[in-house]
C-alpha cells in the first residue's frame, strides 16, 4: 500500500514539473507576441476570441495549437523518412526531460510523509540538466540531415556548433557556484543560498558570484538559439534547420525554443537567484535581520516558497525576452568568438579568482 | 527506486512529445505534389545537395569542444570538493588549468578559432 | 525490481548495439550507438554511480558523438556508400578478435566477475570520485592535461594540413 502511494506521490512530482514547463512553454507564445509590441508600442496579439472575449489575447497559443494541428503535414522527397520524424520528437523531449531535476521548492511535510519538491532529486543534478542540454543537440543535427535540403544542412551544422560552443561557456561559468556552495546537488545549492551574508543579505548567487552570472546567462540565450544568437535559423537568410518542416512538427521546434528559454530561465533561478528561497523565510516563518518574527503554518510557507520560484523564473524569461527583442543577430563568427574567445577564457578567470577568494575570504561555510 | 522519478520524467515528456507527433499525422491533410515536396532553394529549383563540403573548421571545433568538456568533466568534483582541498586543491588546479590554458592560447595564437 | 531494470536497459543496450552493426545507413548506425551509449549510462545509474553515468552521457553520448555525426552529416540521405567494400578481406580479423573476446568473457564470469574493492560502498559516487582523485592519483590527473594539450596541438596541426 505504501509502495504505490509512494509511487503516487512520485508521480505526482514528476506532472507537477512537466506541467509547470509545459504551460509555461505554452505561455510564452503569447508572451514573446504580446512583450514585443509593448515594447514596439503596438497593440499585438488581440484578435482570437471565445464567444467575444480577447482577454488580452490569450487565447492566441489555443488558435496556434489547432492551427498547427490541422494544417497539412508534409515531407519532403528527398527526407530520411525516419528521422525526419525523429527530430523534433527529440527536440521537444529533451527540453522537458531537462528540466525535471529543478528544485520548486522545500520539503513538503504531509500526513507523516516529507515529500522532496522536486522531480528527480539525483545527487549530480546539476550534470543530468548539463547532460540533457547536451543531447538535445541531436534534434537539430538530424534535423537539418535528414531534411534533404542545403538550406537546412547549412542550418543544422550552425546550430550544433554554436549549441557546442554555449555548453563549453555554460559548463565553465557554473563552476564557480559550485565552488562556492560545494555541492553538484540542485536542491542543496538553493539550500545554501538561504544563509545569511553579513547578517542580513541573502548568499544569493548573483551576489557572491556576479561574474558567473552574466557569464551564465549570455551563454544560456545561445544556448536557446535564439535572437542576438540566433545565425542558424536567420529567417531572412537561410531559415534554418527545421525549414522543410510544417504543421506541427515546426511547431515543436518553435516550442522546443521556447521550453529550453524556460530551462535556461529555471537553471537560472536555481543556481544564481535563489531558487525557491524567499528572503528571510525559513521553515517556521519570517525572521527579519531587525529582529521581528513572524510564525507561518507549513503549508502557506511551501506555498511561498513555490510563488517565489515560478515569480523568479517568469522574471528571467522577462529579461531574456527583453534581451531578445533589444538586440540585432550577431553575426556567425561574431557569435562563435564571443563563445570561445570571449565567455570561456572569462569563466575560467571567474574559477580562479572564486577560489582564491574562498580561501582568501573564507565565505560562510 | 530512488530513480523511478527519472523514469517517469522520460515517459511522461515521450508521451507529449509523442502525441505531438501522432496527433496531426491522424487529423491533418495530405496533399503531396511533385514541386511541393522539392527542397525549399529560394523559389529556384535546387540542382544538386551539396557533398563532402562540411568546412574543416566545424570539425575542428567539434573537436576542441571534446577536449574542453573533458576537461570540465575534471574539474566539477574539483569545484564540488573545493573547500575541503584547501591550498592544495587550488594549488593543483592551477597546474591543470595552466597547462590546459597554455594550449588554448597556442590555439588562439594559431588563428584556430578564427571564423573568416 | 532491480533485476527487471537491469534486463530492461540491457535489452536496449543489446539492441542498439546489434542495429549499429546492422544498419547500412552511417547517420542511422551513429544514433543506434548513442542510444548505446545511454544505456550503458543507465546500468550506471543503477549501480548507484551517478556521476559516471553523468559523465558517460555528457563525454560520450553528448560530445564524441556529436564530432561523429557532424562528419558523418555531409553524406546525403539515401545515397549512401553502399558498393563493394574495398577492405573486405579485413573483416575476416572479426572472428579472432572476436573468439577472444568471447573467452576473456566467460572466464571473467566463471571466475566471479572483476575483483571487488575489498569493503566500502561501489566508488561511483561523485565524492568518492573526486577524493581519489585529487588525492591518491593526483599525478594521473594532472598528466590529463598534458595529454589534452597534446590533443589540442595535434588537431591544430591536421586541421592545417587539410586545409
Amino acid at each position: 500500500m505504501t509502495a504505490i502511494a509512494d509511487l503516487g506521490i512520485a508521480f505526482g512530482r514528476v506532472a507537477f514539473v512537466m506541467l509547470f514547463i509545459l504551460n509555461m512553454g505554452g505561455l510564452l507564445t503569447w508572451v514573446e507576441r504580446k512583450q514585443s509590441a509593448i515594447m514596439q508600442d503596438r497593440i499585438g496579439a488581440n484578435r482570437a476570441s471565445i464567444f467575444g472575449f480577447r482577454l488580452l489575447g490569450l487565447f492566441h497559443p489555443l488558435a496556434d495549437a489547432i492551427k498547427m494541428l490541422t494544417k497539412e503535414d508534409f515531407m519532403p522527397a528527398r527526407a530520411d523518412r525516419f528521422l525526419f520524424q525523429l527530430a523534433p520528437f527529440v527536440s521537444v523531449f529533451f527540453g522537458l526531460v531537462a528540466f525535471a531535476a529543478i528544485p520548486f521548492g522545500d520539503t513538503l511535510r504531509l500526513a507523516g510523509r516529507e515529500i522532496p519538491l522536486q522531480a528527480v532529486t539525483l545527487d549530480v543534478g546539476v550534470l543530468y540538466v548539463f547532460a540533457m542540454l547536451s543531447l538535445s543537440i541531436y534534434g537539430v543535427m538530424m534535423a537539418g540531415w535528414a531534411s534533404g535540403s542545403n538550406f537546412a544542412i547549412l542550418g543544422g551544422q550552425r546550430a550544433a556548433a554554436l549549441m557546442i560552443s554555449a555548453e563549453i561557456a555554460i559548463g565553465a561559468s557554473i563552476m564557480g557556484v559550485i565552488m562556492w556552495y560545494g555541492s553538484l546537488s540542485l536542491q542543496t545549492i538553493v539550500r545554501g543560498q538561504g544563509d545569511l551574508l553579513l547578517g542580513w543579505i541573502p548568499a544569493w548567487g548573483i551576489l557572491v558570484q556576479p561574474l558567473g552570472f552574466l557569464l551564465f546567462v549570455t551563454a544560456g540565450i545561445a544556448a536557446t538559439r535564439r535572437i542576438p544568437f540566433d545565425t542558424p535559423e536567420s529567417e531572412s537568410e537561410i531559415i534554418g534547420y527545421f525549414v522543410e518542416y510544417s504543421g506541427m512538427k515546426f511547431g515543436m521546434f518553435a516550442m522546443a525554443d521556447f521550453l529550453e528559454t524556460v530551462v535556461i530561465a529555471g537553471l537560472t533561478t536555481t543556481l544564481f537567484l535563489g531558487g525557491w528561497q524567499v528572503p528571510w523565510l525559513y521553515a517556521e516563518g519570517f525572521r527579519f535581520p531587525w529582529g521581528a518574527e513572524l510564525a507561518l503554518p507549513h503549508l502557506l510557507v511551501v506555498l511561498l516558497q513555490v510563488g517565489a520560484f515560478t515569480v523568479k523564473v517568469s522574471l528571467m524569461i522577462f529579461v531574456m525576452m527583453l534581451v531578445r527583442w533589444t538586440l540585432p543577430r550577431f553575426r556567425y563568427d561574431q557569435a562563435m568568438r564571443l563563445g570561445w574567445l570571449g565567455l570561456f577564457p572569462l569563466s575560467v578567470l571567474n574559477i580562479v579568482l572564486t577560489g582564491a577568494v574562498l580561501l582568501l575570504v573564507g565565505g560562510p561555510a | 527506486m530512488e530513480h523511478v522519478t527519472i523514469l517517469m520524467a522520460f515517459a511522461f515528456a515521450a508521451v507529449v512529445a509523442g502525441a505531438m507527433l501522432v496527433v496531426p499525422s491522424l487529423i491533418a491533410p495530405r496533399r503531396l505534389t511533385p514541386v511541393k515536396a522539392q527542397p525549399f532553394e529560394s523559389g529556384k529549383d535546387p540542382i544538386e545537395i551539396t557533398q563532402g563540403r562540411l568546412a574543416v573548421k566545424f570539425s575542428t571545433v567539434a573537436i576542441f569542444f571534446i577536449l574542453i568538456d573533458i576537461e570540465l568533466l575534471f574539474i566539477w568534483p574539483w569545484a564540488m570538493l573545493y573547500r575541503k582541498l584547501g591550498w592544495f586543491g587550488f594549488a593543483e588546479m592551477l597546474v591543470f588549468l595552466g597547462i590546459l590554458m597554455l594550449g588554448f592560447l597556442y590555439i588562439w595564437q594559431k588563428g584556430g578559432l578564427e571564423w573568416e | 525490481m532491480a533485476t527487471a531494470a537491469f534486463v530492461l536497459i540491457a535489452a536496449v543496450a543489446v539492441g542498439s548495439a546489434l542495429g549499429l552493426v546492422v544498419r547500412r545507413n552511417p547517420i542511422h548506425g551513429a544514433l543506434f550507438l548513442v542510444v548505446n551509449l545511454g544505456s550503458i549510462a543507465a546500468l550506471f545509474l543503477t549501480l548507484g554511480a551517478e556521476f559516471l553515468a553523468a559523465a558517460q552521457v555528457i563525454v560520450y553520448a553528448g560530445a564524441i558523438m556529436v564530432l561523429f555525426v557532424f562528419a558523418i552529416m555531409v553524406l546525403i540521405p539515401g545515397r549512401e556508400e553502399t558498393g563493394p567494400d574495398p577492405q573486405r578481406p579485413t573483416r575476416l580479423l572479426a572472428l579472432p578478435v572476436g573468439a577472444v573476446l568471447l573467452v576473456l568473457l566467460v572466464a571473467l564470469v566463471a571466475g566471479g566477475g572483476a575483483p571487488r574493492a575489498a569493503g566500502g560502498p561501489p566508488a561511483g559516487g561523485v565524492e568518492a570520485v573526486g577524493r581519489l582523485l585529487f588525492t591518491d592519483y593526483l599525478f594521473p590527473f594532472e598528466l590529463t592535461s598534458v595529454l589534452l594539450l597534446a590533443a589540442m596541438v595535434g588537431v591544430l596541426l591536421l586541421a592545417r594540413r587539410r586545409a
